[in-house]
């Protein structure tokens, strides 16, 4: 039994990776794309979201069956419990990088002020969220609870250049009236980032709860110690 | 004060150290599980609670069984009396070799009641209690070996409860039947439990995790982790009670 056990597992988990290791690929490729309007790269993140939603469509049946065949108690029911809401999380990402894709190709062959860019940085947010993603990653794979903790403050680094591009480009608007539809699209691009940040934080808690059956969702953030046992 | 209260129990049989330091609060009106591998300690230390180890040779007990304050293995007390207050249903039924209606009649009959009306109005109020009524009730005078299994372990269980025990005890009473009658078994636990405490044996972890407030997890005669139903088999606080429990074990 144990053997059939660890093999669904095992097999869950790879699951759960491959779907990580695509979805961190779609939002790379959406940070070349939004940097450099790219269609080509756009187009590519389109095409690849199939697959991002094949993969979600297989864990959560995976997931069903390993639940309904093997009655998981204990770590085991944590870790399918786990698995079915990081899966969520990563299809929701996958779904944000699709939707910069979608505004690059909107996007007409204008070049955006330069200057802008820099002081949205936009690169630094795109930067931030790739290394959250893997760091989640790797904080699952190899059940690092610490460096695991270290993400959810990184949040705070999305939401802040989140809120500071809202009042540049409400400038720039200002400033420059014939670019008010391109930094309306902008800002969605932001929030698009900002939102994954609160998903890899919803990830975070998901592989905390895991790995130590503490529940983080709807507490403060960054709060772990305080945490009662489940 | 605890419904059963063990303090610092060590049960022996012969040379072999069977049961390990045993102490255990339990509380009226719960019911509790006893799970671990086959040959823990946890058959015996339910055949402990009232005293059916006393006879085997060489069987030799240290520490104290509390049950409402009293310690059962005082000399003044009378097993007779110990079996009335707690009850046992076995893994296989056993019913008499009498009709179902004296099968049930049994207990008080052996505890002195002869008042007839008395009798038939708590033979049907058990038989109901064990949800069997409706099914028995045109053919009380039929042989007990007539009911199918799942009916018998009822009836046995209605036996045992004919004489209103303050605790039952139940040696894997669901392991011999079918899935139906299993479940009509658990909902009985669960309906009995307002009335006695329950101590349940079981190889079934999702009956345990189904029918149990308490948890006790027994591995080669030590009590490892007693703990909430729930708790225990979400989050255990002890690393070998989690790898029994998701099969790892050994």
């Amino acid at each position: 039994m144990v053997k059939f056990v660890d093999s669904e597992l095992n097999s869950l988990k790879k699951e759960v990776n491959e779907m990580w290791t695509l979805v961190y690929n779609q939002m790379e490729l959406s940070k070349n794309a939004v940097l450099n309007l790219d269609k080509e790269q756009a187009d590519t993140i389109i095409a690849r979201e199939k697959r991002v939603n094949s993969y979600d469509l297989k864990i959560d049946s995976d997931v069903e069956d390993f639940i309904a065949l093997y009655n998981p108690v204990a770590i085991d029911l944590r870790f399918a419990l786990s698995v079915l809401n990081i899966n969520n999380n990563l299809e929701r990402i996958g779904d944000y990088a699709e939707g910069m894709a979608r505004y690059v190709l909107r996007a007409d062959e204008t070049p955006v002020d330069k200057v802008l860019f820099v002081d949205l940085r936009l690169e630094e947010m795109f930067n931030q969220t790739l290394y959250m993603i893997s760091a989640a990653q790797k904080a699952f794979c190899e059940e690092d609870i610490e460096l695991a903790k270290t993400i959810l403050e990184k949040d705070n680094l999305l939401d802040e250049i989140n809120a500071d591009s809202t009042r540049t480009l409400s400038q720039y608007t200002v400033e420059h009236p014939e670019m008010a539809k391109r930094c309306f699209e902008l800002a969605a691009v932001f929030r698009k980032l900002e939102r994954t940040g609160d998903h890899i934080s919803n990830i975070v808690e998901e592989i905390v709860f895991y790995i130590d059956a503490k529940v983080l969702k709807h507490s403060k953030k960054n709060n772990l110690g305080a945490q009662q046992g489940a | 004060m605890s419904k059963l209260d063990v303090k610092n129990v060590n049960f022996y049989y012969g040379d072999f150290h069977a049961l390990k330091n045993i102490d255990m609060q339990v509380e009226e009106k719960n019911v509790v599980a006893f799970i671990g591998p086959s040959g823990c300690g946890k058959s015996t230390f339910l055949r402990l609670l009232n005293r059916m180890n006393d006879l085997i040779p060489g069987a030799r007990l240290t520490g104290e069984i509390r049950i409402d304050g009293e310690n059962i293995y005082d000399r003044s007390v009378r097993i007779d009396n110990l079996r009335k207050n707690v009850g046992m249903v076995f893994q296989r039924p056993n019913p008499f070799p009498k009709s179902i209606f004296e099968n049930v009649a049994y207990g008080l009959r052996v505890n002195g009641i002869k008042d007839k009306d008395f009798i038939e109005s708590r033979v049907e109020e058990t038989l109901r209690g064990a949800a069997l009524w409706d099914e028995v009730k045109d053919k009380l005078k039929k042989s007990a070996f007539a009911l199918s299994g799942g009916q018998q372990q009822r009836l046995c269980i209605a036996r045992a409860m004919a004489v209103s025990p303050s605790i039952l005890l139940m040696d894997e009473p669901a392991s011999a039947l079918d899935p139906i009658s299993t479940g009509k078994v658990e909902e009985l636990i669960c309906d009995l439990s307002n009335k006695t405490t329950i101590i349940i044996v079981t190889h079934n972890m999702q009956q345990a995790a189904r029918v149990s407030s308490k948890t006790a997890f027994f591995y080669m005669g030590e009590l490892i982790e007693f703990n909430d139903t729930k708790r225990l088999f979400t989050n255990p606080e002890k690393q070998t009670t989690q790898n029994y429990i998701t099969g790892r074990f050994g």
